[in-house]
């Protein structure tokens, strides 16, 4: 268990490297006017080449790198009352080239938002497509199963932001049972909206929009494990035993058809993280995928790396999380 | 009389129409004696074992005749009672060891769970029959191995925990689906014997079915041997083997491979089994089999005793005279392999 640990988590900071690289690549070796925009409109030629040098852009690709990945991983110690306690990556993704902040402070104070939006929206769908997607698998072609399915068909084929539209018009603006933009902090009230339920009630809509893909992506995939575990012979064992109905739906079927599940939520987990652009955009949250959108529209290149960094690491502890997490249900996993 | 099926009909309803997985059958199990019952895949051998226990998915499905279980009709029975017999006086054994336990729970717990379906003990009592049980049925360092999980056993394990978990409520009747089939060799015949030395502690009946003649000849005290979801003859053990009454059977007992024998090709059964959808007109082996005459092809012969014997049964159109005269050409033909 120790060993597959440490081979995990080896992985995973190999990964990380790999992922950060590409990524960094590919954003500083697009053609882009990085120098007017640091330098400013109306700069002339000498300024620009200034604030090329300044910025490191002159040098050599992987040195530009290698600073990047030395600001955010430089090791930092951290002192409790003059003693040093751990250390820590410095964290630092460097300076938003349009708004003079750290890149890190507008992260930290967009994730908590789309944490929000990812979070929430994962229980609303997991409420939904566990029972509808376990309930047409007992009872195929049954009125539920068909009318499941065709839920399934339009949320996989109907786009977030027309969801989100429809949502907001019938729901927000003609019913207004809920407010349809802005985003309430859920700890600190410090405007006139704050605490957990102007939050959760400012947080409805996008959540059952954010939901609703995913829903219907997991309704599919329940039904069919079930289906698929419903035929397994260990489930005509547990019948033969004596089983009731119940336990051999609980304990032997869920059991095992739930093991993807698990899987895809940690993978869908850490790309929601990365921002859910259309549903930040509906809503006006003012979170990672509207920074990300808004920096690429400004091409505020820091801040694309640093969203992108942030999004990465996200994905990468959640696959790690779900590894450890299965190796502790799925003992086949565990010891091999 | 521990079992006694009368005239037991299982249909599919499918979209290609009905088919008929069990067309007819009768038999009965003794207690503690041990029936066999061979014939093809698809001859409705695991359908009769699996409508007796009530495993038949209910959609679907017609069913008709009766089981009676210690005069109990199983067929009629309401689902609560069945579970109650399930796995406590009928428990059953499936073919494939490697799926037929789950692979979430180690193999104690589903010892464990078993008991506990049955009898309202604590988990340390159940765990301590668990324990018994899979000494009982030889798994080295039962006490360390019971937290193990299905994939840590070996195939011929997996068969022995399955057993276990079968006998743990100690059942009058035990159902045997194909049990060796998944296994090597040599690990078949240890399943087989300990089955058979554990039918001798235990008392109980058991229902093998297999499509290996050389099981049956070695476990079983009666045999029926079925064809196209009907029974072709029923016999004792060492009658079927001396004196099969049908042409199915002979070719079963023909197309045994021997290591003794110098053959180039294996002999076979000339044919496919029929369509279940569609089942031949008259004896349904008649487009395979070499005796065949006018009548087989319209008339369903009955299952009918033999004049010298009413316990052995066949249903065949030829007359006794010709088949104890194929039966002893066989039965020489083996010997004289053999020797």
């Amino acid at each position: 268990m120790f060993r597959y640990l440490i081979r995990r988590v080896l992985w995973a900071i190999v990964l990380f490297f790999v992922v950060t690289l590409v990524t960094y690549v590919i954003f500083f070796l697009v053609p882009n006017d990085l120098a007017s925009k640091v330098a400013g409109q109306g700069s002339n030629q000498e300024q620009r080449a200034r604030a090329i040098h300044y910025l490191g852009l002159d040098r050599p690709v992987y040195v530009q790198y290698g600073r990047f990945m030395w600001r955010l991983l430089k090791p930092k110690v951290v002192h409790a009352g003059g003693v040093p306690v751990f250390v820590l990556p410095q964290g630092d993704l460097g300076h938003s080239f349009v708004r003079a902040t750290p890149v890190s402070t507008l992260i930290v104070s967009a994730a908590p938002v789309t944490a929000s939006l990812v979070f929430g929206g994962v229980i609303v769908w997991l409420l939904i497509a566990l029972p509808v997607g376990i309930l047409s698998a007992l009872r195929p072609r049954s009125l539920l199963d068909r009318t499941s399915m065709t839920f399934v068909l339009i949320g996989i084929s109907a786009h977030p932001v027309w969801i989100g539209l429809i949502f907001a018009y019938v729901f927000g603006f003609k019913l207004g049972w809920f407010p349809i933009s802005n985003y309430c902090d859920f700890i600190n009230p410090s405007t006139d909206c704050g605490g957990p339920v102007q939050w959760a009630y400012h947080m409805f809509l996008p959540w059952l929009t954010y939901a609703i893909l995913f829903a219907a992506l997991y309704v599919r995939m329940i039904r069919a494990n079930v289906m698929e575990a419903l035929n397994e012979d260990y489930v005509r064992t547990a019948r033969a035993k004596g089983a009731p109905e119940s336990r051999v739906l609980r304990s032997h079927v869920l059991r095992n058809a739930l093991l993807p599940v698990v899987t895809m939520l940690g993978m869908d987990i850490g790309i929601g993280l990365g921002g859910a652009i259309f549903t930040e955009t509906i809503y006006n949250l003012p979170g990672l995928g509207k920074l990300a959108l808004r920096a690429i529209g400004e091409t505020d290149l820091p801040i694309v790396m640093g969203v992108v960094v942030f999004a990465t690491f996200a994905i990468i502890v959640f696959n790690l999380l779900i590894d450890l997490l299965y190796a502790w249900i799925d003992p086949r996993i565990r010891l091999s | 009389m521990l079992l006694e099926v009368k005239d037991l009909k299982t249909y599919f309803a499918t979209d290609d129409g009905i088919v008929k997985a069990v067309d007819g059958v009768s038999f009965s199990v003794e207690k503690g004696k041990t029936l066999g019952i061979v014939g093809e895949s698809g001859s409705g051998k695991s359908v009769t074992c699996l409508t007796i226990m009530g495993l038949n998915a209910k959609k679907n499905t017609i069913t008709s005749g009766e089981a009676l279980f210690n005069g109990e009709n199983l067929l009629t029975a309401g689902s609560r009672r069945l579970r109650e017999i399930r796995g406590n006086d009928i428990a059953m054994i499936f073919q494939d060891p490697m799926t037929s336990l789950n692979p979430v729970h180690s193999i104690g717990a589903q010892l464990v769970e078993a008991v506990q379906l049955h009898q309202d003990v604590p988990k340390k009592t159940a765990r301590a029959r668990a324990l018994e049980l899979l000494n009982a049925v030889g798994i080295p360092r039962a006490e360390r191995r019971m937290d193990d999980y299905p994939h840590q056993f070996s195939g011929g394990m997996r068969q022995r925990a399955m057993i276990a978990m079968a006998l743990v409520n100690d059942p009058d009747l035990l159902i045997a689906d194909e049990p060796t089939t998944a296994l090597d060799v040599t690990t078949q015949a240890q399943i087989m014997n300990l089955m058979k030395s554990l039918q001798e502690d235990f008392g109980s009946a058991i229902i093998v079915i297999t499509h290996d003649l050389g099981v049956v000849a070695e476990t079983a005290d009666d045999v029926l041997v079925m064809y196209a979801a009907q029974v072709a003859e029923q016999a004792p053990v060492e009658r079927l083997f001396n004196r099969p009454h049908h042409p199915y059977t002979w070719g079963l007992l023909g197309s045994l491979p021997r290591l003794d024998a110098d053959v180039d090709r294996l002999v076979q059964i000339p044919g496919q089994p029929p369509s279940l959808l569609r089942p031949p007109s008259g004896c349904r082996f008649h487009p395979r089999c070499p005796y065949v005459f006018d009548k087989c092809k319209t008339v369903d012969p009955p299952l009918v005793g033999i004049s010298d014997d009413p316990s052995h049964l066949q249903a065949c159109h030829l007359d006794e005279e010709t088949k104890d005269r194929e039966a002893a050409k066989l039965l020489a033909a083996t010997m004289a392999q053999a020797s």
